[in-house]
């Protein structure tokens, strides 16, 4: 007899307890009314910035698609008569892409980045390849000032060699002279 | 007289029109009502996107399940595969043809009875169709050749036999009472006061027996979820799983409707339309089954056979002694 009061008491306490969850307010989220605040280095779309005069800052070295963990990047490099090098086209298949990051961190010209831009679905997975002009942007990205060939040494239309920011001047193979 | 013929066969076609589209209708928001509802109990809110409070949800499933290709799986036994949702769907459907939904209308001088048909052995109509319902779910089981189905099937059948056997004893005070099988007689006799005042524990019984018939979620073991997948209509996909589901919620809308007519007076009550009473009641009901199945986690097999078995049927006997003891001593 005490265990059929016991039995019943936990049923009646069961009951109230989802009666009284009829009262509270729902705790979903409406996702497209109302977005969570990301975190600060949230990672989503991949964008190719360019540098502060405007030209393209990718200088097609690989490195990203080398360390590209699902090798979703992939790339054919050219050279500008002006001694710049750039892709001759650039493709990411973001519906392989993990946002892992890893691109962004390889990249030496601070050309490949992520943005915070999640919500790009799509219907079709074909149209999730993105080429060069899809990714290209006009602004620097996160890295304003940078501008990798004022640092390079070689010789570009940013100056010869020994020119570039914090460059000594080449030495004289052919003199002994200091 | 053949015109007076004419005259009954119309108002029947009537009726059952008027009964199926209901049914269907108030079955299809029944599972709205289901989501909305069970969302509330668990904090969430429910379908929200179609249509106002996802109010056009029914509407939007129905044209996805008509679309959804209607698969049948290698190696099934296609006749019976094809056949089962059917049987489930139809037997939920004519149960509800011997339950009265309103008091007696005059029209034209000529008296209509607000049932489909006031068959003398109502009750056993009832008992008869929801046992055969268990063969849409063990044929449906059986004929898809997979092992969820199967085991599903299997589970189901044990459970609706077990079940229906304190189903049928936890009414036979009613009967005692009402000296009538007809459901008809039956919301007559709880002219004064409803069975349920009388009966607490026949109420108590048939309810959970009830939900275990309806495969409701403490007894919903024939599709359990997390061990077999779906059930007994695991392979069903596009209408036919629509079919069963339909089947379910018209079965819970049925036995609402009895619990309603058998304890709680029927259509009977003050103010407002005999068969908005009803509804009302039937749908008092559905949400307590609600209100159960968002509290009470699903019982084990051995549990599930153990309350039939040895808790519901010797209280229900008990509680025929009991009657016909008091019945005895009244008189």
């Amino acid at each position: 007899m005490e265990q059929v009061v016991e039995a019943v008491k936990a049923l009646a306490a069961g009951f109230a307890e989802t009666f009284k969850h009829l009262f509270r307010k729902p705790i979903t989220e409406q996702y497209p009314e109302y977005k969570r605040p990301l975190p600060e280095r949230a990672r989503g779309r991949i964008i190719l910035t360019r540098d502060p005069d405007g030209e393209e800052r990718c200088v097609s070295c690989f490195l990203c698609s080398a360390v590209c963990p699902v090798t979703c990047i992939s790339m054919e490099g050219d050279e500008k008569p002006n001694g710049r090098r750039y892709p001759l086209w650039f493709r990411i298949n973001f519906a392989r892409c993990i946002y892992c990051g890893l691109c962004e961190e390889a990249c030496p010209t601070s050309a490949i980045q992520l943005t915070p831009d999640y919500e790009f679905s799509k219907s079709t997975p074909l149209d999730f390849i993105y080429e060069k002009e899809d990714l290209l942007v006009d602004h620097q990205g996160k890295d304003k000032n940078y501008n990798y060939y004022r640092y390079a040494g070689i010789t570009t239309d940013e100056g010869k060699k020994g020119e570039h920011i914090g460059e000594d001047k080449p030495v004289d193979v052919k003199s002994n002279l200091p | 007289m053949m015109l007076n013929w004419l005259a009954g066969f119309l108002v029947l076609i009537i009726k059952l029109t008027v009964v199926l589209f209901f049914l269907l209708f108030v079955a299809a928001y029944l599972v709205w009502v289901e989501r909305k509802f069970l969302a509330r109990l668990q904090i969430r809110y429910g379908p929200n996107r179609a249509g106002k409070f996802g109010l056009l949800q029914p509407l939007a499933d129905v044209v996805k399940m008509l679309t959804k290709e209607d698969t049948v799986p290698d190696g099934a036994d296609k006749a019976f595969f094809l056949i089962a949702p059917a049987i489930v769907a139809t037997t939920a459907f004519v149960m509800f043809a011997v339950v009265p939904f309103g008091s007696d209308l005059t029209l034209f001088g000529r008296k209509i009875p607000m049932v489909v048909t006031d068959l003398n052995i109502g009750l056993l109509f009832v008992f008869a169709l929801s046992s055969l319902g268990v063969y849409g779910v063990a044929l449906g089981g059986w004929a898809s050749n997979s092992k969820y189905g199967l085991l599903g099937g299997i589970r189901g059948a044990a459970q609706m036999i077990s079940y229906e056997l304190s189903l049928g004893l936890s009414l036979i005070p009613i009967i005692m009472l009402a000296h009538s099988f007809s459901i008809v007689d039956i919301v007559d006799a709880q002219a004064s006061y409803p069975f349920i005042v009388v009966q607490p524990v026949a109420f108590i019984i048939f309810m959970i027996s009830a939900m275990a018939e309806s495969k409701r979620i403490p007894f919903d073991l024939p599709e359990a979820e997390n061990e077999l997948v779906a059930g007994y209509h695991t392979e069903y996909s596009g209408m036919r799983f629509g079919l069963f589901f339909l089947g379910e919620y018209v079965n819970m809308m049925v036995f609402g409707g009895i619990v309603s007519v058998l304890f709680l007076g029927g259509w009977r009550g003050p103010f407002l339309p005999s068969f908005l009473w009803l509804f009302i009641k039937i749908l008092l009901v559905a949400l307590f089954m609600i209100w159960v199945r968002g509290t009470l986690p699903r019982l084990r097999y051995d549990q599930l056979m153990t309350i039939g078995w040895k808790v519901l049927i010797p209280v229900a006997l008990l509680n025929i002694l009991a009657t016909a003891a008091v019945g005895v001593m009244i008189h």
